[in-house]
């Protein structure tokens, strides 16, 4: 399968995509309306937490629903320049933890020389690893032992406990492979009851419908993947499908876009507002412009009118307090339980 | 007039029922939504009941509610389909256990 930019798909343009969100005829509300109405005027950011890079496109995988649009044919990727950047503006104001992610982080050449030079810093370091990454390559099987020696938390995608569920979504032969790489993670001392070397799954639905209890879901993948195949792991973020790129286009494709959204806006949770990741992150993109999240990123909704672009300027700015830009996109994190990239926020 | 039955659409104004007869449908929902709380059983459990029984009374509505739900509740294909055949089984031997009574009236006929 190829992106939806290799195939000039309308919807790979972000204007597009924006263009359907913000559909002024459509019968949904607006998300700025929704939260007036709910008692929350705007969207504030807090102090930085969490940088989250993104450091390419490219993938080893083309995921049918994935939000950056990902895979082999997509070259961008974070030059050594924006890397250097990244590490000046951590000094300079240290952020906790530094999120990175994709595409396939990994396939970045200058990847382990980045994470060396984030834990030399003491960052807490989370890696978005798709695992069958660790398999695709001879280059990569150590991976979990690069990771073990960074402390790196490893955060992996694992749609469903079953393989043809994975499969459909992720490609033919992913769920076993993926099997294959937390074996390996495993061996390495992640993901066991009592290790410290964190080891988190990510589960979002596999197709047009909202993610249910995060608890249930984590007890059912730990029995399953526990009975088939022996496999251990720390926690599960279940995450909603966000109305954007591949899964835009998919609910589009198949008439489910107003139905999709219609869930989303009906299950508006107001609690779930103060636990939001726009809140005390700031997502880098590769060419090194700064976005509230990644989904703002994906949509190239830059910050807020007088705050910086880049993250060159972003340790001289101040960010906290900041009004986050938001849009129907929003719905889906503000959906049932809310959604983060560390899963449920209420 | 509607031009035909079974509108999907018509699944998200089950709600409206009330419009006609609110106390009674505000006692149903009320009841409905205590029926699929966390029990005894679990939410979970609840939802391939759900699923098993709507196909026993064969309500499209309902299956696409509980398909949905069953999804979301992280069950799998393969439970899924075991709830359908559990309702199927009984559908099945709710006829053939009359198949007695027939033996019954048959023997009563024939002397045998």
């Amino acid at each position: 399968m190829k992106s939806l930019l290799a195939q000039h798909a309308l919807l790979s343009a972000t204007s597009e995509q924006r263009r359907v969100l913000e559909d002024p005829g459509s019968a949904l509300p607006f998300f700025s309306d929704k939260m007036a109405r709910s008692g929350s005027p705007e969207l504030r950011s807090s102090e930085p937490e969490v940088l989250q890079l993104n450091l390419g496109r490219m993938c080893n995988q083309t995921c049918v629903h994935c939000h950056v649009d990902a895979g082999p044919d997509r070259k961008e990727r974070m030059s050594r320049e924006v890397m250097e950047d990244c590490l000046r503006s951590l000094d300079a104001h240290p952020v906790g933890t530094v999120d990175l992610t994709g595409g396939a982080p990994e396939m970045h050449p200058e990847f382990r020389w980045f994470v060396e030079r984030l834990s030399e810093r003491g960052c807490h370091i989370i890696v978005r690893c798709n695992l069958t990454i660790i398999l695709a390559n001879k280059k990569y099987h150590d991976l979990p032992e690069f990771y073990r020696k960074h402390r790196v938390e490893v955060v992996s995608s694992l749609p469903f406990y079953t393989a043809d569920r994975t499969d459909r979504q992720r490609g033919k032969g992913v769920f076993e492979h993926s099997i294959e790489a937390l074996k390996m993670l495993n061996a390495a001392g992640y993901g066991l009851p009592d290790s410290d070397l964190e080891l988190n799954l990510v589960y979002n639905p596999a197709g047009a419908f909202l993610p249910g209890s995060q608890d249930e879901l984590e007890k059912q993948f730990k029995k399953s993947l526990m009975a088939d195949h022996g496999i251990h792991f720390h926690k599960l973020f279940a995450i909603t499908n966000l109305p954007i790129s591949r899964f835009l286009e998919f609910l589009v494709r198949t008439e489910r876009y107003a139905e999709y959204m219609e869930r989303l806006v009906n299950a508006f949770n107001p609690a779930a507002v103060a636990g939001l990741m726009c809140r005390n992150m700031i997502s880098v993109s590769h060419d090194g412009s700064i976005y509230d999240c990644d989904f703002n990123q994906m949509l190239d909704l830059p910050l807020s009118a007088g705050m910086p672009r880049h993250i060159r300027d972003l340790a001289q700015a101040n960010v906290a307090g900041r009004v986050i830009v938001t849009g129907r996109h929003c719905y889906g994190c503000t959906a049932g339980a809310g959604s983060s990239c560390g899963g449920s926020v209420t | 007039m509607a031009k035909k039955y079974y509108d999907p659409a018509d699944l998200g104004k089950f709600g409206d029922i009330a419009e006609f007869q609110k106390p009674l449908a505000d006692k149903f929902f009320a009841w409905y939504g205590e029926v699929f709380k966390e029990g005894a059983l679990t939410a979970r459990e609840k939802s391939l009941i759900a699923l098993a029984v709507a196909h026993g009374v064969q309500c499209p509505y309902c299956i696409d509610a509980y398909s949905t739900d069953a999804l979301e509740k992280g069950c799998s294909e393969a439970q899924m389909m075991e709830a359908v055949h559990v309702a199927a089984a009984i559908r099945g031997g709710a006829t053939l256990v009359h198949g007695t009574q027939m033996m019954n009236h048959v023997k009563d006929l024939t002397g045998a």
